[in-house]
């Protein structure tokens, strides 16, 4: 009788005990190409500076010779500047404004989503026809608006890509923490006289982690997007500085004199994108399951 | 369901007139006087003070607000700060252009989603579903130009030299006489929109394909053509037309890129050479221009769903 009852017990206690979500997501091999892809760029754009004079003999901005010359690895760039060193030092300001708007993105649209399901009444009005304004415009648009007014610079761009990703974060927020407010352990702790943010803090985020990853790495994958469209538009980082948008810019137009300053900027910005975007789905299809486990 | 329709016509109308308010007060930021741009450094006090007349800078804040708002309704866009023309001269081809080229995209893509996700859909877990879903995966990662440079260096460039990279337009002709270099722009545009079109069809087909009334007419003996083609389709489609209709009204803003990218005679090229001269006055009015397609693209989207769905069709009727 008893050996009957520990066989029945076992597995509904491993069933009540899923992995983890990280556990989950590194076991789907997606998530581990995606993470080598996105890693092997990081490590580029972060190191890449530091090996400058040193590896390739000259500055980002310094001039190596004659443009459109064979010089170096890859040869140099419409100005004379050495293409594997622009390379180098090109990737860190993308990846430190992609992150700084995502994160903003993040902090604003998961705050306002959650205030807006918590809260209810004239305040969730008010929060979610914000969105739809804010949706009305598309992204790049409202960027462009913002740098004509403000003029091109980095803090700029980081704002506004981070303000168009909140309201796109808030609605998912919002569906998302509606599902738990109703739950009990919330009323308790609302009985319990539990200040406002806490409860919003401690009893609504930890059971909304899975949509948010998601929506994080879907907003990591559009920042990096968006933030090279604009240096490739010329509107981001303003020359001389080195920057993968930028240099693609600067390029293109002799693509067929030298091929690796629009080539080498294109593969790191592809690999990192379609890098993140595997992650991102693995990170789905995780949560997904925990869902469904539920 | 006429209710629902007008409820969600007026919104539509409040936002437009909101975001209106948002791009007019952008002016209202910038540092510098219009008139002053226009004329230059060595305009005389006299010629300023009537320039500034003219373009009724002295009129308060609220006054000026609301005749650029009606100027908009009867096609008067303002003047450009940077070159003193019209600005609605400046956008009239220009705006058919960008039509032309987002027409195009859109015929193409709509009915090749369809097709690669239904085809997808039904070959689930094997090769040719594997192979879809990948490349719209990775399609759907890459930024917009991205996808263009490659296709540039594969078809006109580095690989082979058979499309030209770069808009050619002389004036008085037309964009679409050289129908060769509109491929590269329209082009890139399908594979930027298509990924989303195909992961929908795909993810709903399926969910159709495994419901009950399916699995009940294949019971009955229907042909499988005609379980697809008369039960399982009709069905998917509806979900995909929102996605559909979002992903259009997302080519309102991905023009910009593609445009620019090919030098393209559009909006989008306008609307970056206006920024960058920081002309204030046309970015105002593309940017009206632009909110005002993704509004109605996303209010006729609403409008399809709100007939399809039975619950708020019959909903009007009690």
């Amino acid at each position: 009788m008893s050996t009957i009852d520990t066989h029945t017990e076992t597995p509904v206690t491993i069933d009540e005990t899923p992995p983890g979500l990280l556990r989950r997501i590194l076991r789907q091999r997606q998530a581990k190409v995606g993470l080598a892809l996105t890693g092997v760029i990081v490590v580029l754009a972060v190191f890449g500076p530091l090996l400058l004079p040193w590896l390739t003999g000259y500055t980002s901005t310094e001039f190596a010779g004659r443009p459109f010359q064979p010089d170096g690895l890859f040869g140099t760039d419409n100005l004379g500047r050495d293409v594997l060193s622009r390379f180098l030092d090109g990737g860190l300001s993308l990846l430190v404004f992609a992150a700084l708007a995502t994160g903003l993105g993040m902090l604003v649209g998961t705050a306002a989503g959650m205030l807006a399901a918590y809260q209810g009444g004239w305040l969730d009005s008010v929060i979610m026809r914000g969105n739809d304004v804010l949706l009305a415009l598309p992204q790049l648009v409202f960027a462009l608006l913002a740098i004509t007014v403000l003029g091109p610079q980095g803090w700029v761009v980081v704002l506004v890509i981070g303000i168009t990703h909140a309201p796109r974060v808030a609605r998912v927020t919002r569906s998302a923490a509606s599902a738990v407010i109703t739950e009990d352990f919330v009323r308790a702790s609302e009985m319990y006289a539990v200040p406002r943010w806490k409860i919003l803090a401690k009893d609504v985020l930890p059971n909304i982690t899975g949509p948010l990853m998601v929506e994080l790495g879907l907003r990591m994958t559009y920042s990096i997007a968006a933030i090279a469209s604009l240096s490739f538009l010329g509107l981001g980082m303003q020359p001389p500085a080195a920057d993968w948008g930028l240099m693609i810019n600067e390029n293109r137009t002799a693509m067929t004199l030298q091929p690796w300053g629009v080539f080498l900027p294109v593969l790191a910005i592809a690999i990192l994108t379609v890098g993140s975007n595997l992650i991102t789905d693995a990170v789905a299809r995780a949560s997904a399951t925990v869902e469904e486990s539920k | 369901m006429l209710g629902v329709i007008l409820r969600r016509l007026s919104i539509s109308a409040v936002i437009l007139l909101v975001v209106s308010m948002l791009v007019f007060v952008a002016t209202l930021l910038l540092p510098g006087d219009p008139a002053q741009a226009i004329l230059g450094q060595q305009a005389t006090p006299e010629r300023l003070a009537a320039l500034r007349e003219q373009m009724n800078l002295n009129d308060p804040f609220i006054q000026r607000y609301l005749d650029w708002l009606g100027g908009l309704f009867v096609g008067d866009f303002g003047s450009s700060t940077a070159s003193g023309g019209s600005v609605g001269a400046l956008l009239g081809d220009r705006v058919v252009n960008s039509l032309v080229l987002m027409v195009a995209a859109a015929v193409i893509s709509i009915p090749v989603g369809i097709i690669v996700g239904t085809y997808s859909a039904l070959r689930r877990g094997k090769a040719g579903d594997h192979a879809a879903t990948g490349i719209s995966l990775v399609l759907a990662a890459l930024p917009d130009f991205v996808i263009g440079i490659v296709l540039v260096a594969l078809f006109s460039t580095t690989v082979f030299r058979v499309l030209p990279s770069v808009t050619i337009a002389a004036p008085g002709e037309h964009v679409w006489d050289y129908p060769g270099q509109l491929i590269l722009p329209v082009l890139t545009l399908v594979l930027v929109v298509i990924p989303y079109i195909i992961r929908m069809m795909r993810t709903t087909m399926i969910e159709v394909l495994d419901s009950g009334y399916v699995e009940m007419a294949r019971l009955k003996g229907v042909p499988e053509r005609q379980v697809i083609w008369r039960h399982a389709l009709p069905h998917a489609i509806a979900p995909v037309a929102q996605v559909v209709a979002i992903q259009l009204a997302w080519l309102a803003g991905g023009i910009v890129i593609v445009e620019f990218l090919f030098r393209y005679p559009g909006m989008g090229q306008a609307l970056v050479d206006a920024v960058t001269n920081r002309d204030v006055q046309v970015v105002q009015a593309l940017a009206m221009l632009i909110a005002a397609v993704y509004v109605v693209v996303n209010l006729l989207a609403d409008i399809v769903g709100i007939m399809t769905n039975p619950k708020l069709r019959t909903g009007g009727m009690r």
